[in-house]
């Protein structure tokens, strides 16, 4: 895979901590961007972004770029995506494992997909797509879902495993929606973690989520979960450089609460690191 | 079941929260089904409550959220960006409310200062007006600028809400007036203009239309008040540049 690889930890960039960021007194590794709220032509966002980029190192997080839809990818979607990461030029250009779109009607939700042979031909297809049309390789995140389909082939990991090598595309992994499809399909999280393929990883997202009525909801209003940190610390060891964040996307607090949080992060980080030297 | 097939299913689920649509789903899949279907209304809800926020404020919540059930049945989102939402917004209201057209307007004021802020970027005017040959100047307004029919006393409603001051009671206004909305670095502003200004605006958007032109246009009577609005151009930040249509 020709993604360098990026040790670090950084957060969302989000309008309560706008100030924080464009004068660069957070102290953060790297900053994500949803590209969606920057894909605009001009004004307010965009400055924001180019200081703030004169500061931090750049991750361009997407959620529309669809790259399940059975009738393939939006080309305007993509040439507005191109324009901002040769402006920006990003740390990494990530998206989900999951469809928006289909004919015309977007959802704007991360629905999912069923883990079919067919599905994993369209997906690694839109993948190669997006990859060629964006000059660059991505990042695919495993999503949080509410459906299982019972007519998949494999798992998530083996269908994830699976687009990697034939699409060249790196991972990234958010802990926390392993933790929330575990829980609400029954599957062993563990398992999971075990089984990601680790050279791939370059990106690891930390999240908190609601317990709802009837399954967990991937809500990222709350601290990260005793469980998802246990979950995190198996990961760490097995992987390479990874640029490490926690999504806050509600509830949002001020910024050195959320600098709190990323340093027990660093401190799992630094317990596997020192692991792994000795 | 094909991928495209589950994908018009899900579509389908989503856009009308139908019994007959959520049966072709297994049993195992409709509490997950639920979630989706909360998810998306919760979604397009929370993109209009934010992207109008003073029509709420103005038509209170239920009547508000009345008329968000109706936008959403009838207009399923179609853009990558949940920002374009609330284009056609303003037209469902008036539909709604056509009694009462500062509803309308005021949504039409939003929503063309939410397309001025992010707008594309324009430098200021750094024109040396005193060597400009008016006969042939070319006005080029910033790219955010754009001109609205209004038929009620909306701006000054949207101004007093905003102010978290008490608003005037809704009054018509001459059909003939308009409202002129644009970004001037990164403030966005709007401004009520008569039928003769909002005229001129129209005449200098025409390809080849220099101000000369708009002189000859409108006699020499009306030169003074040209020059006027010249200088409130100048003054709004409305212009970005004047070059010479001869060249």
């Amino acid at each position: 895979m020709d993604l360098p690889a990026f040790g670090g930890f950084g957060l969302g960039l989000r309008k309560p901590h706008y100030a924080d960021f464009i004068d660069g007194r957070a102290a953060v590794d790297f900053v994500e961007i949803i590209s969606e709220n920057f894909m605009v032509d001009g004004g307010q966002p965009r400055r924001i972004l180019r200081e703030v980029r004169d500061h931090y190192p750049v991750a361009m997080h997407g959620v529309s770029m669809s790259i399940g839809s059975a009738d393939g990818l939006d080309p305007e979607y993509l040439t507005r995506l191109r324009q901002l990461i040769d402006e920006i030029e990003p740390l990494f250009v990530s998206d989900h494992l999951c469809w928006t779109r289909i004919e015309g009607f977007n959802s704007h939700d991360l629905l999912p997909l069923p883990y079919t042979i067919e599905a994993l031909d369209i997906v690694c297809a839109n993948v190669s797509l997006a990859q060629d049309r964006l000059g660059r390789t991505m990042l695919i995140e495993n999503p949080s879902s509410y459906i299982a389909f019972d007519e998949a082939d494999m798992s998530e990991w083996e269908f994830l495993d699976a687009l990697c090598q034939r699409s060249g595309c790196g991972l990234l992994v958010d802990v926390n929606n392993i933790f929330v499809s575990a829980q609400n399909h029954g599957f062993d999280a563990l398992a999971y973690i075990d089984a990601v393929p680790g050279n791939r990883v370059r990106q690891i997202h930390l999240a908190g989520h609601t317990v709802g009525e009837t399954m967990l909801i991937d809500t990222h209003d709350q601290p990260v979960c005793a469980s998802v940190w246990d979950l995190y610390a198996r990961l760490m060891p097995r992987l390479g450089a990874v640029a490490t964040m926690i999504e806050r996307d509600d509830d949002i607090p001020p910024l050195d609460v959320l600098l709190a949080e990323l340093k027990v992060a660093r401190d799992i980080a630094g317990t596997t690191t020192e692991r792994r030297a000795a | 079941m094909s991928l495209l097939s589950l994908q018009r299913d899900m579509r389908d689920w989503l856009d009308t929260g139908s019994a007959e649509c959520a049966v072709r789903f297994a049993y195992s899949a409709q509490p997950g089904l639920g979630i989706y279907q909360n998810n998306y209304r919760a979604q397009l809800a929370a993109c209009l409550e934010d992207s109008f926020s003073v029509t709420l404020a103005w038509l209170g919540g239920e009547a508000f959220h009345a008329a968000i059930v109706a936008h959403v049945k009838s207009n399923p989102p179609t853009s990558w960006t949940l920002d374009l939402y609330g284009e056609n917004f303003p037209a469902t209201l008036r539909r709604f409310y056509p009694d009462d057209p500062e509803v309308g307007d005021l949504a039409t004021i939003e929503w063309a200062l939410s397309e001025a802020f992010v707008a594309p970027d324009a430098p200021p005017l750094s024109a040396d007006l005193s060597t400009i040959d008016w006969d042939g100047a070319k006005i080029e307004f910033v790219p955010s600028l754009t001109i609205h029919p209004l038929a009620s006393n909306a701006p000054a409603i949207w101004s007093a809400i905003s102010a978290g001051h008490e608003p005037p009671s809704p009054a018509l206004r001459p059909l003939s007036e308009a409202l002129i909305v644009w970004r001037s670095e990164e403030t966005c502003r709007f401004r009520s203009i008569a039928s003769d200004e909002c005229d001129a605006f129209h005449f200098l958007a025409q390809p080849g239309a220099t101000f000369g032109g708009l002189c000859a246009t409108l006699g020499e009577s009306q030169v003074e008040r040209l020059g006027q609005w010249l200088g409130q151009w100048l003054v709004d930040g409305a212009i970005t540049g004047i070059a010479d249509a001869t060249q």
